[in-house]
């Protein structure tokens, strides 16, 4: 007795159209029905934050909302961030300052990271530690993460 | 032997890995689109302990998208059974799924298969599950005590490993007469590695090939091969491990778990792919576990500070099962082999158990036991010096090995390591920073260290000694470059985040003469290397890296040889440098390497006549002494909330000398995320389990990761004592952080606790235990 919706969604852009079970996730939708599967699942109950996206613009765990409450959504994806193999000033930054290692909590960190710099353009290192404590990650102690951010605040600022 | 000089060994060369992995381009297990795969759930049981236990599967198979559901026996597996070649051990077998009796809760009893995830779970859940529930043994005094209920029949004393690897009749005497005894009883709590990417697998039976391929999230694919051909009845070629990005393991993925057999053994009844996702309930309460341990540790010294014995009890609980391959004995084993660490040791004497216990089995996590005997020796440091009025730095300078090599009571062979300098260095660092003087006020500063050594290069004879059946220890590599001059480079190490795909390379370059981005690392593959015995113990630099610079050479060797033919001289008179082979008497006179790779495949008309078509250059790396070692000094200053009692730490510096540093930038990466582990273990995480045997942190809401507010900004300073057993003088250095971190910590809060009569020796130190202590004392 599966209980399918027809939803919509644009994912960087690209509208698409799916049929989805009242219960499936979002990440799961974005994931496996439409292939984005950068966007990663770390624990399926909104602590780690790997699952983050952009819905309208405003970081959400893909993991904690239904893909049918979605519906009509702009969704942002990491796969989204790069312009073709051009890397964002963000993703250049957390390769430089090593804020990756397995690379699994990533994708969520760089969301995170995005919607806060567009929401706090002028954030200090101590609030941008504070932000990103949103997620976990396993492999850097967090400080190539905080370095990175904060570097790309400070040149985001000094170019506007 | 020329190809030195290229210099990308020491660079902060940018990693190859982080394109893909910034761009949502890794692949993960999970992320291999399979829209034909069954997906798999398990029924766990419910209980910690029962004698006998049956699983009624009728009402699953009406489930909406159920396939198929097996119980244990209807899958046609046998269990895993880890060996050690030691009197001192009980052997006991893993089964696949439980069968008879049930020894843990979330041990998996059934295996259910539907058309995705959901269905899966649903089926999961319409299972039922009787048994006849038993008293659970939850602790190591549980587990020991007289008549205590038994975990496995045949295990006497619920212990799978006793050992008293070091004796000695007069130590007694020593600890009788000395002038000062000081004593530790340390406990450390349960902790899970929590890699972010939970475990998983796919696995799909391969007609054309004749092979099952499975797709894992590990750290040892071989190994995973050897598990899964013997208990699924394959010859090992008839199965290919394939791992591609991995996120995180930390040990936790270093040894085989059942639920992957399960998934492989119904993938080849069914014919059809299989794949299974670890949630992180499981993987909390029913993955891997490791770090639960007890220490009762008596040291004496003489009147000068300086150590007469060491007498220590050690006491593992290992949970309910022997893990592949490296059985319960690794957490006793290595503590007592290791426990004198940096110190000059005259007498000692362990005793080592691995203690069944009826909670999930233990894998080898990050730093396996160092971080508890590193804890227990930085402690005795402190209480002696105390007793004996010397300052705890001093008295640690006078008890600190400073000649190598350097063999031990243990009959460990230490390689040469700056014990002393880091010590010095770190003290050092704190004095000009002015935190000395901090602890001087009204706030409750407290400032702690820890010396460490940590074993990095466990090469075979290593492991010999411990006696395991399956022996790890060396690795292969295979170098080999294609007619327009890339080279591919295979190693047997498996990396998940520690980025090998560009320190591999960098070795390599150095041999070739090749920019990093011409050469190509493929690992992961149990079809690319004959065997490899993937990542853990730090071993892949050091070991895995040897090999690399080795196959490298021998085929730079060829590549002179051919060279020289087409240059006309001798093969000693070539340099590769920068994608070129050029004459040493003549640098203008030279040939790109290019050349030579065509020549050799495209027109090996032009070889000399006894050289073959090709290039291509294995070779094998082993470490043939006790290892090699690493070594550190952390330093830390902790402030405790005088209302609170919560610990916030101001500072934290760590001088390591890990050999020659490949990658500057990935050794810092490692250290400050093993420390940022170190200090999970140390203030926060826990795995509890009530008296019933349930666990009570099967949630992250339960199980407090720390995030960056928690985690401080970390120092980092290096000392360079090449290695003299390695072939890059690089020494391993992943698990040093976690090791060091919960003795200086646990050193940091009691430091900032003296003059309160209270001691804290147990780990994870939590606010309550320190608030406790200051309202005694206020």
């Amino acid at each position: 007795m599966k209980d399918q919706h027809l939803i919509s969604l644009t994912v960087n852009g690209e509208p698409h159209e799916v049929l989805a079970e009242s219960r499936r996730t979002l990440a799961d939708v974005l994931r496996h029905d439409l292939g984005y599967t950068g966007t990663h699942l770390g624990c399926e109950h909104g602590i780690c934050g790997a699952c983050t996206v952009l819905v309208d613009g405003v970081p959400a765990r893909s993991c904690l909302m239904f893909g049918v409450q979605a519906d009509g959504a702009e969704i942002g994806t990491v796969e989204g961030l790069a312009d073709g193999d051009r890397l964002s000033d963000l993703q250049e930054a957390f390769s430089r300052r090593h804020g990756l290692q397995c690379g699994f909590c990533t994708p969520g960190f760089l969301m995170l990271a995005e919607a806060f710099l567009a929401e706090n353009p002028g954030a200090t290192r101590e609030e941008i530690r504070e932000a990103v404590s949103a997620n976990l990650c396993r492999c850097t102690g967090y400080q190539g993460i905080v370095e990175a951010v904060t570097e790309v605040a400070e040149s985001r600022r000094e170019r506007a | 032997m020329t190809g030195h000089g290229q210099g990308w060994i020491g660079k902060s060369f940018a990693r190859k890995e982080d394109h893909r992995l910034l761009t949502g381009r890794g692949c993960f297990v999970d992320d291999r689109p399979r829209p034909d795969a069954l997906h798999a759930a398990f029924v766990r049981s419910p209980v910690a302990s029962a004698a006998r236990v049956s699983v009624d599967l009728s009402e699953v198979s009406g489930v909406d998208g159920v396939r198929a559901a097996f119980a244990s026996g209807e899958l046609g597996v046998s269990g895993l059974t880890a060996l050690l070649d030691r009197e001192e051990f009980t052997a006991t077998s893993m089964p696949i799924l439980a069968t008879g009796a049930v020894r843990y809760a979330g041990e998996p009893l059934a295996i259910v298969l539907a058309e995705d995830p959901y269905a899966a779970e649903d089926g999961a859940e319409r299972a039922s599950v009787d048994f006849e529930a038993r008293q659970a043994v939850t602790s190591i005094e549980e587990a020991l005590a007289p008549g205590a209920q038994g975990v496995h029949d045949e295990l006497a004393a619920n212990t799978f490993l006793d050992v008293a690897p070091f004796s000695d009749d007069e130590i007694d005497d020593v600890l009788a007469s000395a002038p000062c005894v000081v004593r530790t009883s340390l406990r450390t709590g349960r902790q899970n590695a929590l890699p972010l990417e939970p475990r998983g697998c796919l696995a799909e039976w391969v007609d054309r090939d004749e092979q099952l391929v499975l797709h894992v999230s590990t750290q040892v694919p071989h190994q995973v091969r050897t598990a899964a051909a013997r208990c699924l009845g394959l010859a090992e070629r008839q199965v290919r491990v394939v791992v591609t990005d991995v996120g995180g393991g930390f040990g936790l993925k270093c040894v085989v778990g059942r639920e992957e057999i399960a998934a492989a053994a119904a993938a080849l009844r069914l014919r059809r792919p299989v794949k299974w996702i670890e949630d992180r309930s499981e993987g909390l309460s029913a993955s891997f576990h490791g770090r639960q341990q007890q220490y009762d540790v008596r040291a004496a010294f003489d009147a000068g500070g300086r150590i007469l014995a060491l007498d220590a009890d050690i006491r593992c609980d290992v949970g309910a099962y022997s893990v592949f391959p490296f059985t319960s004995g690794v957490e006793p084993l290595m503590a007592s082999a290791e426990l004198p660490g940096v110190y000059r040791v005259p007498r000692y004497r362990a005793r080592a158990r691995a203690v069944a216990t009826n909670k999930a089995p233990t894998a080898p996590y990050r730093g396996v036991s160092r971080p508890q005997i590193v804890a227990v020796m930085e402690r005795l440091m402190e209480r002696a010096a105390r007793e004996l009025s010397v300052d705890p730095l001093e008295l640690r300078r006078r008890n600190l090995i400073d000649s190598f090599p350097y063999t031990g009571i243990n009959g460990i062979t230490y390689d040469p390591g700056s014990y002393r300098e880091s010590l010095d260095l770190c003290e050092r660092r704190l004095r000009e920073e002015g935190w000395f003087d901090s602890r001087d006020g009204d706030r409750r500063v407290g400032i702690g260290f820890a010396c460490f050594n940590e074993r990095t290069g466990y090469g075979t004879e290593a492991f010999a000694q411990r006696k395991m059946a399956v022996v790890p220890g060396y690795d292969i590599s295979e170098a080999r470059m294609d007619p327009a001059g890339w080279v591919t480079v295979t190693t047997g190490t498996s990396a998940h985040g520690q980025g090998h795909e560009t320190t591999l390379a960098q070795i390599a370059a150095d041999q070739l003469g090749l920019h990093p981005d011409r050469i190509k690392v493929r690992q992961g593959d149990t079809d690319l290397v004959s065997y490899g015995w993937g990542t853990f113990g730090s071993r892949s630099a050091a070991i895995g890296g040897g090999a690399v610079r080795l196959s490298a050479s021998r085929l730079a060797d060829k590549i002179r040889t051919v060279a020289a033919h087409l240059l006309d001289t001798e093969a000693g008179n070539v340099d590769l440098v920068d994608g070129w082979c050029r004459r040493r008497d003549n640098q203008e006179d030279g040939l790109p390497i290019a050349e030579v790779a065509e020549v050799s495949y495209l027109r090996a008309n032009r070889l000399p006549k006894d050289v073959d078509p090709g290039l291509s250059a294995e070779a094998a790396f082993d470490v043939l002494t006790s290892g090699t070692f690493s070594n550190a000094t952390h330093g830390v200053v902790v402030e405790l909330d005088p209302g609170t009692g919560s610990p916030r730490i101001l500072r934290y510096l760590v001088v390591e000398d890990c050999g020659v540093v490949i990658n500057p930038k990935i050794v810092d990466g490692q250290v400050r995320g093993g420390v940022a582990q170190g200090i999970a273990g140390a203030l926060y995480e826990e795995i509890g389990y009530d008296a019933e045997g349930q666990p009570t942190a099967a949630s992250l809401m339960d199980y407090l990761v720390p995030t960056a507010s928690e985690i401080p900004e970390i120092g980092v300073e290096h000392l360079e004592t090449p290695c003299a057993f390695t072939e890059t003088g690089a020494k391993g250095m992943g698990e040093g952080g976690t090791i060091g971190a919960p003795a200086a910590v646990l050193n940091a809060v009691n430091d900032a606790l003296r003059g309160t009569g209270v001691e804290l020796d147990a780990l994870p130190v939590r606010p309550e235990h320190i608030h406790r202590a200051l309202e005694r004392n206020r």
